[in-house]
């Protein structure tokens, strides 16, 4: 890997955690109300994915979109302002925590219907291959997510017609608080694809160089072949499902074993033991990550919310 | 008679019903193990073990699907719905499947299952998870639609609705749990399919349900404090719809106001208002006036949320307007 992917990649990722962190003591704060689901633990996810993509790649995800958006190069400022339904957040203060998107960033929203994306990604990479150009859509979604019939009829539309999707199922072992065994016929979600006549494989999701280099093949293979592809990204919640989940599902030896495999400290020490960065140069990002993370916060308080004009703005083209 | 809240007398209902009925049975997402995401059903995966509160994948339609086969044969599963925005990927066995085997087969499929469904905004959820889309189901012949307002009809019309033959879709609302009420302790049932009155008045008629009754008993606090005193009358059963009672307080009243959660468009106010001008047209003294969401998806941002949804004081207004 290059030293300027790899720092950009862990600057990222320390992005995620700081912005998610505050995020959580603005919401216990009373600032950010509804759902909001942390990726904490998960962010090598999207991480190693989307530093796999070209600007022309789209990318669309489930509710747990924060990191995804702040990956896609959305700015903290309007990531922050968002979770405080400030008029200058990614969808104006109306869509909330789930619902992070910009086009300019072929960033396509976080969705919250449980698989309900799905099916619009293959429409994406339909748009896409309509137009002939061969564009690829990353798709993400949960183990959960894989349990319901629209998974299982875009994967198939995908197949049959070509169209240039990467699948990526993000394993983090629990969908609320049913663990996989408990929903899906397969541990190994991969193992759907089968089914489908799908090229397929398995990824370690705590270590971002694993799944950068996961992904960069699979977009490759997707690229090239006019085929789609599903690569399942094994990853741990560190936090609860959403705000307020009072975590009776699993226990705490369990968290604490993944914990201790946080993908931000394993990528660091990597970085130092392949000298690929200093120990200054690391905390320098972090630093920045933490002064980034307090502006969105101060930009995001000042911002106005939406005025009353905006409620009856965008229900239909003007 | 106990004080409680409304999560407790839908507990309640349910683990009476069980206790009486072994054919009862509850299947859904996070019913269990998690205890219900409202916890409704926490204690019942302990009490009842795993064959009878079962945790299923997330995948509605074969939530739906297999409750209905399993009714069809003789069960009664209440399948639950973590919200009724879930509905809509389920949309095919709640209207097309469940209300249509009795008749569509001369009478020979019976379909005894209840689906719970949580709905309502005014939580910040977003346009996809605050939606009240109560008049959309209410629309098809063979579905019954159940949406209570208070505890003890939460509790008496679920447990009918557990003992009917016919398909329920049981509404409840997810702001309302903590709502307290006198609940009869015990066997208590209220009957599917009838309006009743929740407060006497005089000067005007109130017909509402669920959260908009909530709304409707404080707003009519206020009215009476400036010498109006209104009739509730409480729908509880949006199909098949109880016109009696409001027909009765219109024909006293004179002056009539509905009240809804949901969009005006096609909404429960648009079928209850037509049905009191086909029936009771001379006796209006003003035109009726309907309270109901603004036509927007409901955005996450919370000043905007609330001002699209119905408040107290907008069903104050519409009293006023109708007493002019
Ligand atoms: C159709 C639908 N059903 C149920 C839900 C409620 N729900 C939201 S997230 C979730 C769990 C999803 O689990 P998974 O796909 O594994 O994603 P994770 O939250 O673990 O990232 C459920 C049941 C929903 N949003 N949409
Ligand atoms: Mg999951």
């Amino acid at each position: 890997m290059e030293k300027e992917k790899a720092l950009q990649m862990y600057y990222e990722m320390v992005l995620i955690r700081r912005v998610e962190e505050r995020g959580a003591e603005l919401y216990q704060a009373g600032k950010i109300g509804g759902f909001m689901h942390l990726y904490i633990g998960q962010e090598a996810v999207s991480t190693g994915l989307i530093a796999a993509r070209e600007p022309r790649d789209r990318v669309i995800t489930a509710y747990r979109d924060h990191g995804v958006a702040l990956n896609c190069g959305i700015s903290a400022n309007e990531v922050m302002a968002e979770l405080l339904g400030k008029v200058t957040g990614t969808s104006k203060g109306k869509g909330g925590s789930m619902h992070m998107a910009d086009t300019e960033k072929n960033m396509w929203g976080g969705h919250a219907i449980v698989g309900g994306h799905l099916p619009i990604a293959s429409g994406l990479a339909l748009g896409d291959q309509y137009a002939g150009n061969d564009n690829v859509t990353i798709c993400m979604f949960g183990d959960g997510a894989t349990n319901i019939g629209y998974f299982h009829e875009a994967l198939n539309l995908s197949k049959t017609w070509g169209l240039r999707v990467l699948w990526v199922c993000e394993n983090n072992q629990y969908g609320m608080g049913t663990a996989v065994e408990r929903a899906s016929a397969v541990d190994e979600i991969r193992q759907k694809a089968e089914g489908y006549g799908m090229k397929n494989a398995q990824v370690d999701g705590m270590d971002v160089a694993k799944v950068y280099a996961a992904a960069q093949e699979a977009m490759q293979f997707v690229r090239e072949n006019a085929q789609p592809y599903l690569l399942e990204v094994n990853t741990y919640r560190f936090r609860g499902h959403s705000m307020g989940d009072p975590e009776r599902y699993r226990k705490q030896e369990e968290v604490k074993k993944w914990q201790e495999n946080d993908p931000i400290g394993i990528f660091r020490a990597q970085l130092l033991r392949e000298s690929l960065a200093t120990e200054a140069e690391l905390d320098a990002l972090d630093a920045r990550a933490e002064s980034e993370t307090q502006k969105s916060v101060e930009f995001a308080e000042a911002s106005p919310e939406p005025g009353m004009d905006e409620l009856f703005k965008d229900i239909y083209a003007a | 008679m106990a004080r409680i809240t409304m999560r407790e007398a839908i507990s309640q209902a349910l683990m009476e019903e069980m206790d009486r009925d072994p054919a009862v049975f509850i299947l859904g997402e996070e019913v269990g193990v998690w205890g219900g995401t409202y916890a409704v059903t926490k204690g019942f995966y302990d009490k009842y073990g795993a064959e009878r509160v079962k945790d299923t994948p997330i995948a509605e339609n074969a939530i739906l699907g297999a409750a209905i086969g399993a009714a069809m044969v003789g069960q009664r599963p209440i399948a639950e719905l973590m919200t009724i925005n879930f509905a809509f990927s389920a949309m095919d066995y709640i209207v097309n499947q469940a209300p249509k085997l009795r008749y569509m087969f001369g009478g020979q499929f019976s379909v005894p299952m209840v689906i719970r469904a949580v709905g309502g905004g005014g939580r910040q959820l977003g346009a996809t998870h605050s939606q009240t889309p109560d008049s959309v189901f209410a629309h098809f012949p063979g579905l019954v639609v159940v949406s209570p307002g208070t505890p003890a009809d939460a509790k008496g019309l679920l447990k009918s609705a557990i003992r009917s033959n016919d398909p329920v879709l049981f509404i409840e609302h997810a702001t309302m749990y903590q709502v307290r009420g006198e609940v009869p302790e015990g066997e208590y049932l209220v009957p599917l399919g009838k309006s009743t009155v929740q407060r006497p008045g005089k000067d005007v008629t109130i017909v509402t349900y669920c959260k908009g009754l909530e709304l409707s008993l404080k707003a009519a606090d206020d009215l009476a404090k400036q010498g109006i005193e209104a009739e509730i009358v409480d729908l509880r059963t949006l199909r098949p719809l109880d016109m009696e009672p409001v027909l009765e307080s219109f024909r006293k009243t004179n002056r009539a106001v509905v009240v809804e959660e949901g969009w005006k468009s096609y909404g429960v106010g648009a079928e209850v208002v037509s049905r009191m001008y086909e029936e009771a047209f001379d006796y209006a003294d003003a035109p009726i006036v309907r309270v109901a969401q603004k036509e927007v998806p409901l955005p996450y941002n919370r000043t905007l949320e609330q001002a699209a949804l119905p408040q107290i004081p907008d069903i104050v207004a519409a009293v006023k307007e109708v007493m002019k």
